[in-house]
C-alpha cells in the first residue's frame, strides 16, 4: 500500500507536540519556589547564627557561602541530594548548593577512572560552562563598571 | 532457492529453535510486574563488582552461561555468540565474552541489539552455517547514565518523556532441532529519522522506525496483526506506543488489541517513578528471554513478533544539534499454532 511518506511525517510531529506528557509547570514552580525558598532560609538561618557569634559583616557573606556549599556537598555524598533535586527541579539547581552538587556528582561518578583522568579531570564537566560563563561575565562587568565610574 | 520474502524479510525454511534462555536482571526490576518470570533477580546491581561497567559484563557473563548451561550444551558446542550492549566500543560484552572460548560477533543496534542478534543467529542457522548459535544483549541503568547523561548523584529531574535503562542480560540459543519456539521470519529494519530531537524523548524518536519495520513485515508476509497473538515493541516507552498504534493506521494496520511494549512492561508506571517506561537492550531481551519465551513454551501465546527498537544517536550527534534517528528489528517467533 503506497503511502506518501511526508504524509506520516506531518502526523508525526503533530502527535509528537500534541500528544507529548507535558510536565506539570504549576505544580514544578510551586515546588521549586518551596524548596529553594527552604535552602534560602537555612543560608540565612547560618548567617543570623554566624552575626550573633560575632563573625564581621563583611566575611558574612563567604561563611554562609562556604557552609551551603559544604551542605550541598555532604547532601551529595550520602545520596540524598539528588532525591530532592526530583522533586525540587530548579529549586534544587539555582542556589550554592546545586553547584556543590554539580561538582561533587562527577567527582564521586569518576572515581572508577582513577584520581588523575577520573575525579579531578571530569570534576568540572556540568560546572566548566557556569565557571566560565560566570567569570568572563564579572570581568566584562568589572570593565563596564570601571570606564562608567 | 533465495530465501526472502517481500522487500526486507527472510523467510526461515529449517525454522531455527529457540531452545533455552536466561533472564538476569537488577533488582528494580524484579520488584515489577514482571518478575516471576525472570530466571535470576540480583539483590546489588554492582553484583559485587568494582564498577557498574564490570557488573554489566558480569550480568552478560551469567545470562550467556546460565543459557548454555539450560540447553544441557557446553561451550565447545556453540558455534557463534552474537552479542551487544549500549556501551562505547561494545565495552560490556566484549568483557563479558572474554572468559568464553565461542567465535564472537559483536553487534550495536542501540536498544534494538536484542531482535538484531537474534535475527543474526536465526540466519545463520537458516542458512546452513551452524549448530548452535547464541544471541544475547544486555544493558545497566548506571552505564547508561554515566555515558549518555549526567553522572548518578547529580541532581537533575527527569522529563515526564524519559525512561529508564533496564538493568538486565538476555541471552537466547538456537538451534536446529527439537520441540521449541522457532523462528519463522526476520525482517530487517531501515534507519528512520523523522526529525526528533530530544534525547529524553527517545521513544518518539524511535517510533517512526518501529512503524515501518511492522509495516513491512506484514506487508512482506502477507500476514495481518491478527495472525499475531502479540506484537512487541522494545522501549518505546508509553508515549512512542501510542504514537506508533496511531501512525499504524495510516497504513489499515490496527494492532491496538494486541500490542505491548516491553518498556512498558518491565515497570509498575505509577509505583517505580520511570515515567514512560523501561529503554535499553537488556528490555526487550529479559521481557522477550522471560515473559514471552515462557508463556510461548505454556501455550500463551503461539505467534509473536519481537521488534526491538533502537535510537541511534551518540553521545555528541546531539550536542551537535542532530536529529536522532532510529530502527527496529523485527523477528517473528512461533510455537504450537498453524504454520505458515
Amino acid at each position: 500500500m503506497k503511502i506518501n511518506e511526508n504524509k506520516l511525517k506531518k502526523e508525526f510531529k503533530q502527535l509528537t507536540e500534541n500528544d507529548k506528557p507535558k510536565p506539570q509547570l504549576l505544580t514544578h514552580c510551586v515546588r521549586a519556589f518551596i524548596i529553594g525558598g527552604v535552602i534560602c532560609d537555612i543560608g540565612q538561618m547560618f548567617n543570623n547564627l554566624y552575626s550573633k557569634l560575632g563573625v564581621p559583616n563583611d566575611l558574612l557573606g563567604a561563611y554562609v557561602s562556604i557552609t551551603m556549599v559544604f551542605v550541598g556537598a555532604f547532601l551529595t555524598g550520602i545520596g540524598i541530594y539528588d532525591k530532592i533535586a526530583e522533586y525540587a527541579g530548579a529549586g534544587t539547581v539555582v542556589p550554592i548548593t546545586g553547584f556543590a552538587n554539580s561538582i561533587v556528582s562527577p567527582a564521586m561518578e569518576f572515581k572508577k577512572e582513577g584520581f588523575v583522568f577520573g575525579v579531578a579531570a571530569k570534576m568540572f564537566i556540568i560546572a566548566g560552562p557556569v565557571l566560565v560563563y560566570g567569570v568572563t561575565s564579572s570581568v566584562i562587568v568589572g570593565i563596564v563598571y570601571y570606564f562608567i565610574s | 532457492m533465495i530465501k526472502r520474502v517481500g522487500k526486507q524479510t527472510i523467510c526461515t525454511e529449517n525454522k531455527p529453535k529457540i531452545i533455552s534462555t536466561m533472564s538476569v536482571v537488577g533488582p528494580k526490576e524484579g520488584k515489577g510486574p514482571l518478575k516471576d518470570y525472570f530466571d535470576m533477580i540480583l539483590q546489588d546491581d554492582t553484583d559485587g563488582q568494582k564498577s557498574y561497567e564490570k557488573a554489566e559484563s558480569s550480568m552478560a557473563n551469567r545470562a550467556i552461561n546460565g543459557c548454555i548451561k539450560k540447553g544441557n550444551l557446553k561451550e565447545e558446542d556453540i558455534n557463534y555468540l552474537i552479542s551487544g550492549d549500549l556501551l562505547n566500543q561494545l565495552t560490556a560484552s566484549n568483557f563479558a565474552v572474554r572468559s568464553l572460548n565461542i567465535p564472537y560477533i559483536g553487534v550495536y543496534g542501540a536498544c534494538s541489539t536484542m531482535a538484531l542478534s537474534l535475527g543474526l543467529a536465526a540466519m545463520i542457522i537458516a542458512g546452513d552455517f551452524a549448530n548452535y548459535v547464541l544471541a544475547a544483549t544486555s544493558s545497566h541503568f548506571s552505564t547508561a547514565e554515566r555515558q549518555f547523561r549526567t553522572p548518578l548523584e547529580m541532581g537533575s529531574q527527569r522529563l515526564p518523556t524519559s525512561q529508564w535503562t533496564v538493568t538486565g542480560a538476555g541471552a537466547m540459543l538456537l538451534g536446529r532441532n527439537g520441540n521449541f519456539p522457532y523462528i519463522s521470519y526476520i525482517t530487517t529494519g531501515k534507519v528512520k529519522d523523522y526529525g526528533e530531537s530530544d534525547p529524553n524523548n527517545m521513544g518518539a524518536a524511535m517510533a517512526p522506525a518501529a512503524v515501518d519495520t511492522i509495516k513491512q513485515h506484514l506487508q512482506d508476509t502477507g500476514r495481518k496483526p491478527s495472525d499475531y497473538d502479540i506484537i512487541a515493541t522494545g522501549d518505546l516507552g508509553k508515549h512512542g506506543k501510542e504514537i506508533t498504534e496511531k501512525l499504524l493506521l495510516e497504513y489499515n494496520y490496527d494492532i491496538k488489541n494486541r500490542y505491548i511494549d516491553c518498556g512498558v512492561e518491565i515497570y509498575d508506571l505509577e509505583k517505580q517513578n520511570v515515567n514512560c517506561g523501561g529503554s535499553g537492550c537488556g528490555c526487550s531481551a529479559v521481557v522477550a528471554s522471560g515473559y514471552i519465551y515462557k508463556n510461548m513454551l505454556k501455550g500463551k501465546f503461539k505467534r509473536v513478533l519481537l521488534v526491538s527498537t533502537g535510537a541511534l544517536m551518540s553521545t555528541t550527534s546531539y550536542q551537535q544539534g542532530e536529529t536522532i534517528p532510529g530502527i527496529a528489528h523485527a523477528v517473528s517467533i512461533e510455537f504450537g499454532g498453524s504454520s505458515r
